[in-house]
């Protein structure tokens, strides 16, 4: 056995080349929603007319967007939630017509939207296996041939013989996936599904989803889990009400996603922040992270020396105080804090404001986003203040691993 | 020029099978055309193709006409029976008390077995109809989930209503023999152009109501009530000649009305077809012609509220 030592990492594929041929297009599709509060008849003859006219609202979930994907990539969507992925992924499927523009496709193509792909529930898993299988154009014939393997892969064993109105939502989706899967479609749709498996179900799709590339079969994939885009992706699309926002490799378009969200909880902070008087008299004015030797907005890399700065105010004369903060990734799990009650550094007394500084050295955090929570606490623990998500820094993604912390390792074979 | 893989191979799994594959499939999808996503649009294209469509849906269709039956009476003791219970009762209650407690019966030979024509076949009448009015939101689910073409949920009602008035007309075959004799003769055969007009009908405004029924509720509602009213608007219970005698001179054109629509035929059809005690003058003339020219309108009505079916289609996701 030979291992290849070169990366297969998402960032080193090639894209499709031109040789491919394209599967989906999309010309600029636009679509409508009228969101109606009347819904009974009643209702609509009453408020006939203009009237009726009020009572509907129209938004544009999706607007001129354009798209080829070619056969054998695997495209991420990506966005905000309500940002049109899921309307997208409906209109490629052919679940929802477009208000304009077109979307052509050609191949066998299989959707797992949403919980159980189209179960009865009064069905058994195996009625009901064969119901899918003929949806998505299976011959009875075939479904037989493949009862087995979708039985194994699905692993729920005897309950296959159970109404799935009795299952569990993971046995629904094992078994919605496994059915999917194989119809041997060309296009596979998947719509943030996967996160409802376990974990050991995941890996088993994910597997799955690395034969199918290599097998050249297409996947349009919605997912808000940025690793698993990253991961399985050759191509990204961001979308951002309704409008393809950035299209490119996925790594890049995790990028402006981030930068997205980034604006976005800017905007909902501040907005936050105006609504909210202040009550309690202490503050902590601002917190900033920068590295040593880089410029304002440049991703930090490995090794860098990272400088906290952080700057508080009490209305009333603070005689004992501590400083600190707190860095969390962008999932929220902490990954590193200090302050002046664990470095055993006793505050002078505050007067009016006070700045103080941090230094991190040799920081090797793993790649993605960071959050500052800055905060200002009494002597026995309480926070006087804090101020979440001060500052945000990124840091470059890691080409050798993954994970929180960077680790330099190396490998060698020492047997076979 | 070899085909280059659309990434580098991945550590140790790939073989030379899956780039093979792949190249395939390449080939397969460069000779397949590209489709429109969803429902074939177009005044004349739209309605052939979507018959296509769903005769390429077939094996599902059969499928779902199975569901229907399986799911309406699983987790019931008596199934299937319950297909016959439902107008076996409501024969009952039409014989003794209409026909024998107030009287409808006189007048009428063998008024067992002419209720139950009529019923037969409007009962495949109001089967149709009201199945295929809940059809579309019934089926939600898969709707929102996958594509087919979304007339066979309606044509899916369509033949589970067929299903049971199979057994009803073998209640019917056999209440013939156990009230008279079998209707060994040649107007048995007014069954075909009966059924038929019911079918057509049926399909015509299933597929407009259910799809109405999708945009306003109420429809499910409205639909019941307007199947109880038509049930009394047919000579089921009553005999047509009753009517007839009735709707003279300056009233005639309601007769007209009565008698030219095409669920008052098709209960007349099966009447001549199953029931032996009419004479001439208990029928309208003419009713074969009738029939012919109801059953134009009705395929002219198919093709327009199928229109007005995929032209709606279209929202059906988002509005479920």
């Amino acid at each position: 056995m030979s291992i290849d030592t070169t990366s297969s990492r998402p960032a080193s594929r090639t894209p499709a080349s031109a040789d491919h041929p394209t599967v989906v297009t999309i010309e600029n599709v636009s679509k409508k929603f009228v969101i109606r509060k009347d819904n009974s008849l009643k209702e609509r003859i009453v408020t006939l007319g203009r009237t009726g006219r009020r009572n509907s609202e129209e938004f544009w979930a999706l607007k001129n967007v354009n798209l080829t994907i070619p056969a054998g990539s695997t495209i991420g969507l990506l966005g905000p939630n309500g940002s049109g992925k899921s309307t997208l992924l409906k209109a490629i499927g052919g679940i929802i017509e477009p208000t304009t523009g077109s979307i052509k496709r050609r191949g066998r193509l299989a959707a797992l939207l949403e919980l159980g792909a189209g179960f009865h529930p009064d069905l058994t898993g195996r009625e009901n296996v064969f119901l899918n299988s003929a949806i998505l154009g299976m011959s009875r014939e075939e479904t037989e041939a493949k009862f087995d393997d979708i039985l194994n892969f699905a692993g729920i064993g005897d309950f296959i013989e159970t109404q799935v109105k009795f299952y569990s939502s993971g046995m629904y989706v094992r078994l919605a996936f496994a059915v999917a899967i194989h119809t041997d479609p060309d296009v596979l749709l998947v719509d943030e599904v996967l996160a409802v498996g376990d974990e050991a179900f995941q890996r088993k799709c994910m597997d799955k989803i690395h034969e199918f590339q290599e097998q050249g079969r297409t996947i349009i994939l919605v997912s808000h889990s940025l690793g698993q885009v990253q991961e399985l992706c050759d191509r990204a699309v961001v979308l951002a009400k309704g409008e393809v926002q950035f299209e490119g490799s996925a790594r890049e378009a995790v990028k402006n996603f981030r930068d997205i969200l980034e604006d976005r909880r800017v905007a909902e902070a501040t907005a936050q922040g105006e609504a909210k008087a202040e009550i309690t008299p202490g503050k902590v004015l601002s917190g900033t992270v920068r590295a040593e030797g880089r410029a304002e907005g440049e991703d930090f890399r490995p090794g860098d020396n990272l400088i906290v700065t952080m700057e508080y105010s009490h209305e009333t004369p603070l005689d004992r105080w501590n400083a600190g903060f707190k860095i969390e990734n962008n999932l929220g799990q902490p990954v590193y804090g200090t302050s002046s009650k664990f470095l055993g550094i006793t505050m002078p007394p505050m007067r009016g404001t006070a700045t103080v500084e941090f230094r991190l050295e040799n920081v090797q955090f793993g790649g993605g986003a960071f959050f500052l929570h800055a905060f200002f606490a009494e002597p026995a623990g309480p926070h006087i203040a804090i101020k979440r998500e001060a500052a945000r820094f990124v840091m470059a993604d890691d080409p050798d691993g993954e994970g929180t912390v960077r680790v330099s390792s190396s490998m060698r074979q020492i047997a076979g | 020029m070899t085909t280059i893989t659309p990434r580098p191979p991945r550590v140790s799994e790939v073989t030379l099978s899956a780039a093979a594959q792949a190249a395939s499939r390449y080939e397969k999808l460069k000779a397949e055309p590209m489709e429109v996503a969803g429902q074939p649009t177009g005044a004349f294209t739209g309605f052939f193709g979507t018959i296509r469509d769903v005769i390429a849906h077939g094996r599902l269709l059969d499928l779902l006409i199975r569901r229907d039956l399986k799911s309406r009476y699983k987790d019931s003791a008596l199934g299937f029976l319950w297909t016959l219970i439902r107008p076996i009762t409501q024969l009952a209650i039409y014989y003794v008390i209409l026909g024998n407690i107030l009287g409808a019966a006189r007048g009428i030979d063998n008024f067992a077995v002419y209720v139950f024509c009529g019923l037969t076949v409007y009962n495949l009448f109001s089967d149709i109809v009201a199945g295929s009015t809940g059809s579309i939101v019934a089926n939600a689910g898969l709707i929102k989930k996958v594509y087919v073409p979304r007339e066979i949920y309606p044509l899916a009602s369509v033949g589970s209503a067929l299903f049971n008035f199979g057994i009803q007309l073998v209640v019917l075959l056999i209440a013939t023999v156990v009230f008279g004799e079998f209707p060994a003769h040649l107007d048995l055969l007014y069954f075909f152009p009966s059924a038929l007009l019911i079918l057509i009908y049926g399909l015509a405004l299933g597929l407009l109501l259910s799809a109405a029924n999708v945009f306003l509720r109420d429809m499910g509602y409205l639909v019941e009530i307007v199947l109880m009213l038509l049930m009394w608007a047919s000579p089921i219970v009553y005999a047509w000649s009753t009517v007839a005698t009735r709707l003279t001179g300056s009233r005639e054109w309601l007769l007209h009305i009565y008698t030219d629509n095409p669920i008052t035929l098709a209960v007349l059809g099966f009447h001549r077809a199953f029931w032996l005690g009419g004479a001439e003058n208990d029928y309208p003339a003419d009713m074969l012609l009738k029939m012919g020219v109801a059953g134009v309108i009705g395929l002219v009505l198919v093709y327009v509220f199928h229109r007005v079916f995929s032209r709606l289609q279209g929202n059906f996701a988002q509005e479920l």
